[in-house]
């Protein structure tokens, strides 16, 4: 068993576990973060996805023991207290998201994307996305909340 | 003036928790529940000869382990047949556990509950389960054919076999009208295996209470309602003693309606026996190899038809694989053979199936439920007649559409409700109006020439369907104000990310005139609503909306009534406006519907100001009377149901542009348009989002996805890497257009959206690559590698004009 430190969306949350402990399982199971989901445990949907030191990493890939010490932000993490962040409005406004299971992955991917490309273009945005998988929204409404997201920000400033 | 909701793109409901990861599916409950993990057979068919445990009860954090044999009365007998047919003859299910003989890889053997789901898997690891091999059934002419069984006692793997036919009006069966017909076509269609595959697997979660001696149960159903019952049986529980909720649930589209799975009824036995918490949560192997699929069919065809490409006869022979077991029945293969008729006249038809045991996962519905296989079939008709005559495929579909007056239309055939098959309303000539313009349909010719002249193949395709959607035998709505002036909805089928929270919202913010931000609704959840039948076959919205609609309707006659008396008016001067009940036309003479809601409720304790004006010392009614009147109930609030004569019929049709890549035989879909008509849209957002979806899925159908099966019956790519589901790269962006029919059926007229977008996608596909590249395609899905080899056998065989040489 191994004392694991994280800095999950800020705060620094402790869980002793086995090295086999999948960061996916540490955050549902070991500090009670539902909001990351597991589409398939083998890396391929992305439901999973959370930012490592601001990178989107897949988190049933990873090995909660191996990202002692760093920074992790989940979908719960993307708001500002109350205020749903530019991307998560983006989302609910352009009809993004169906059943919501995927959600988190493609919030997380986003946020990240947007990050480094404030006003992506329309091939760069399906680029950005393309990792994902959604079995509800056909993806059309996907690539229009990031387009909208996009948008938001550049209104509302850094 | 009222409040008008219905109709409106409204923002959903739903969307504020989940985009902050706030939902609760169901693996997000039950923080402290034991985990359940199966040892499941790695083999297609074999007999258990033995099951040994010693290595494993050793592991720490081991609860237990469980076989059949261990199983009580009632859970060790076979799963229920959910929809018995008297043409399923030879009908079988599954044992909760394994008995004897598996007849899948991935039928569960042996059930471990432990401290967590890492250690339940190492205790599976530990399990040594020994079999005696039997020869495996695999491919629906092999299970035809050969000599082997699935099932002993199933002689030729068949478990049902039905006919339907409907004569020509002169009294002539239909293949004596094919083959006194002007000309005939015939040939053999392949549909290939696919599945739902929702983000989230299936799961379940029980808590018993040994106190109440209750037991509440969360599953990731389409049905919560009907799991209750089947727990409530299985365990020998009091219904009332069961609860059974869906929570948020990852995705249903078929797969969860099917019920009791094996897990509905372990889990909440162990937890009752263990009295303890338990979970099972179904990972993304388990959901290949345990759960369903569906679509693999063989269709042979013969068609008669005129100079002008009517049909005047259709004899379609379907064999359907329906896997190893028949839990749903024979829906899905009753679905094809009826809806296969489409928006046409089709002069005389005869269909017969045969549904077919093999050594593989069971077949039920998936979104769609076997009308795909059914519009490829036809669809594919249509455009070997217009090869064949040299006409417009879209002239041959115009030539045999039902014409909007001669609506309703009896095809003379029994759906899949029992019910006769009688199209309520439509309009499809305007629709393909409307979709040959969306396409530019008329301009094609010419844009594909210009693509030739550069080199490039370019085709198009087009495919119609009619959908029976919203069958019964009913739903119910219970609508409540409260003395807050809130609104509290419930109805009992569930949710799978449809948006149900915000149409059925709309729909009683519109019926009551109160403003939507009072309204709650509450889905799947027994402990609010006990009698329902569950979310499929495009129903919720006709259903669920109805029997809501009706019941706020209640609700509103009540509320006027008692504020007329309380306005000294009378109730048909009355209406509800932004949550006041005033006189039409003074708004001034008002009272709020909460004070309604408190005045409904005679009272002899105040609890609050507003209570106090329901006391009995308070109130000013006639002494002659009793305080709640003959005939009358306390409180504002009503249920009503909603139970249809039969299905209503939404109606489409998609046209697509696709090129191939000469080199590569890669395939692009350039344009893909859509003509939806689903009756009076609630949420002309929402509709759009099922038809994208839906398009996105008859995308994968088309061309990545199935279920790769060897001889064996090992599925080859049972994950996400081999399995192709389409990501956004593999989606074109999809133009739609709406026509509104209304159906005269229900008060709202409206009919279902859900499974539209995917049930012509193959079709539309098969028709473009066909124009494309000059070869007849005859199966689905197709990848480049089959259009590669497809290219190469034709060339061999010289056989580019194909189409007209078939005769």
């Amino acid at each position: 068993m191994h004392d694991v430190t994280l800095v999950v969306n800020g705060v620094p949350r402790h869980a002793r576990v086995p090295a086999r402990r999948l960061l996916s399982d540490f955050l549902r199971h070991d500090i009670g973060l539902t909001g990351t989901h597991v589409g398939c445990e083998h890396g391929v949907c992305g439901a999973c996805t959370v930012l490592l030191d601001g990178r989107p990493v897949r988190a049933c890939l990873t090995f909660a023991v191996s990202v002692a010490g760093h920074e992790v932000t989940t979908v719960e993490g993307l708001a500002d207290g109350d205020r749903l962040s530019p991307v998560q409005r983006a989302f609910a406004e352009c009809h993004g998201l169906q059943c919501g299971f995927c959600t988190p992955g493609f919030l997380t991917t986003v946020t990240a994307f947007l990050r480094e490309n404030p006003a992506p273009a329309d091939d760069e945005v399906v680029e950005a996305v393309a990792g994902n998988l959604c079995r509800c929204t056909g993806y059309q409404n996907i690539v229009k909340s990031v387009h909208r997201a996009a948008e938001l920000m550049a209104e509302e400033g850094p | 003036m009222t409040t008008r909701l219905f109709g409106e793109p409204v923002r959903r409901r739903e969307d504020a928790r989940l985009v902050a990861g706030n939902g609760r599916y169901l693996d997000d409950l039950g923080a402290d529940a034991l985990a359940v993990a199966f040892v499941r057979s790695p083999h297609a068919h074999a007999r258990i000869t033995g099951i040994d445990v010693d290595d494993a009860v050793d592991v720490e954090g081991l609860v237990a382990i469980y076989t059949w044999e261990d199983l009580p009365e009632g859970v060790r007998e076979p799963l229920p047949l959910l929809i018995p047919h008297p043409a399923l003859t030879h009908g079988r299910t599954a044992y909760c556990l394994a008995k004897d003989v598996v007849r899948h890889v991935g039928e569960p053997i042996v059930m471990v509950v432990a401290a967590d789901r890492y250690i339940a898997e190492d205790v599976c690891e530990r399990i040594h389960v020994s079999y005696e091999f039997l020869k495996p059934v695999v491919g629906l002419e092999n299970a035809v054919e050969g000599p082997n069984l699935v099932h002993d006692d199933v002689p030729g793997n068949v478990g049902a076999h039905m006919v339907q036919e409907v004569a020509h009006r002169d009294g002539r069966a239909a293949r004596d009208v094919i083959a006194a017909a002007p000309h005939t076509l015939e040939f053999r269609l392949d549909i290939e295996r696919s599945a739902c595959m929702p983000m989230e697997g299936k799961g379940v979660y029980a808590r018993w209470d040994a106190d109440d001696r209750s037991l509440r149960v969360y599953s990731s159903t389409q049905t919560s309602t009907s799991v209750r019952m089947a727990i409530a049986a299985k365990l020998g529980l009091p219904l009332p003693k069961v609860e059974v909720i869906a929570p948020d649930v990852g995705g249903g589209f078929g797969v969860k309606i099917v019920h009791p799975w094996p897990e509905e009824i372990l889990v909440p036995w162990a937890a009752r026996l263990l009295n303890r918490e338990v979970k099972w949560t179904e990972d993304r192997r388990e959901h290949f190899v345990s759960s369903a699929h569906e679509r693999a069919q063989v269709q042979h065809v013969k068609v008669g038809f005129d100079d002008e490409g009517r049909v005047l006869g259709l004899d379609v022979e379907i064999l359907h694989d329906h896997g190893a077991y028949t839990p749903y029945g024979i829906i899905v293969p009753i679905i094809t053979s009826t809806q296969l008729l489409g928006p046409y006249k089709i002069g005389s038809y005869r269909v017969e199936f045969f549904s077919v045991y093999t050594n593989t996962v069971q077949v039920t519905p998936y979104r769609g439920a076997g009308r795909p296989q059914g519009v490829f079939c036809m669809e594919r008709t249509m455009d070997k007649i217009a090869q064949y005559l040299g006409k417009d495929r879209t002239d041959v579909r115009a030539a045999n559409f039902i014409q909007p007056d001669e609506f309703p239309y009896d095809q003379q055939m029994i759906f899949q409700d029992g019910r006769p098959l009688i199209y309520d309303s439509g309009d499809y000539p305007a629709s393909l109006r409307k979709l040959k313009d969306l396409i530019g349909w008329d301009d094609f010719p010419a844009m594909q020439a210009e693509a030739a002249a550069e080199g490039r193949r370019i085709g198009i395709g087009v495919g119609c369907y009619v959908e029976g959607t919203g069958v019964g035998p009913y739903e119910g709505g219970h609508v409540q104000v409260t003395s807050d002036g809130r609104v509290h909805v419930s109805t009992g089928l569930t949710s799978q990310g449809q948006g149900h929270e915000t149409v059925f919202a709309q729909i009683a913010a519109t019926e009551l005139g109160v403003p939507i931000e009072k309204v709650s609704v509450v889905t799947g959840d027994t402990r609010r609503f006990g009698y329902a039948v569950g979310t499929f076959a495009s129903r919720a919205a006709v259903m669920s909306g109805n029997a809501i609609a009706l019941a706020c309707r209640k609700v509103k006659e009540k509320a006027l009534r008692i504020a007329a008396d309380a306005l000294e008016a009378d109730p048909a001067d009355l209406e509800i406006t932004d949550g006041m009940v005033h006189v039409v036309g003074a708004p001034s003479a008002s009272i709020p519907l909460a004070t309604v809601a408190v005045l409904s409720n005679p009272l002899r304790y105040a609890f609050d100001e507003e209570a106090k004006r329901a006391t009995q010392f308070a109130t000013s009614g006639s002494m002659d009377r009793p305080p709640v009147a003959e005939g009358q109930e306390p409180g504002l609030e009503g249920k009503d149901y909603y139970s249809p004569v039969r299905s209503t019929f939404a109606s489409g049709m998609h046209a697509a542009i696709v090129e191939t890549d000469p080199d590569t035989a890669e395939i692009r879909i350039l344009r893909y348009a859509v003509v939806h008509d689903c009756g009076k849209m609630i949420n002309p957002m929402l509709v759009e989002g099922q038809i994208h979806g839906g398009v996105a899925q008859g995308v994968g159908g088309a061309l990545y996805e199935k279920m790769a099966y060897d001889e064996y019956g090992q599925l080859l790519n049972a994950s996400f890497m081999d399995f192709l589901m389409p990501y956004v790269t593999e989606i074109p962006r999809i133009e739609t257009d709406h026509l509104e029919t209304p159906s005269p059926l229900n008060p709202l007229g409206i009919k279902g959206a859900g499974e539209a977008g995917v049930i012509p996608v193959s079709a539309v596909i098969a028709g473009a690559v066909e124009d494309a590249e000059k070869i007849v395609i005859d199966r689905m899905p197709i990848s480049p590698s089959d259009l590669y080899a497809l290219r190469d056998s034709s060339r061999t065989s010289g056989a580019v004009s194909l189409l007209r040489n078939t005769q």
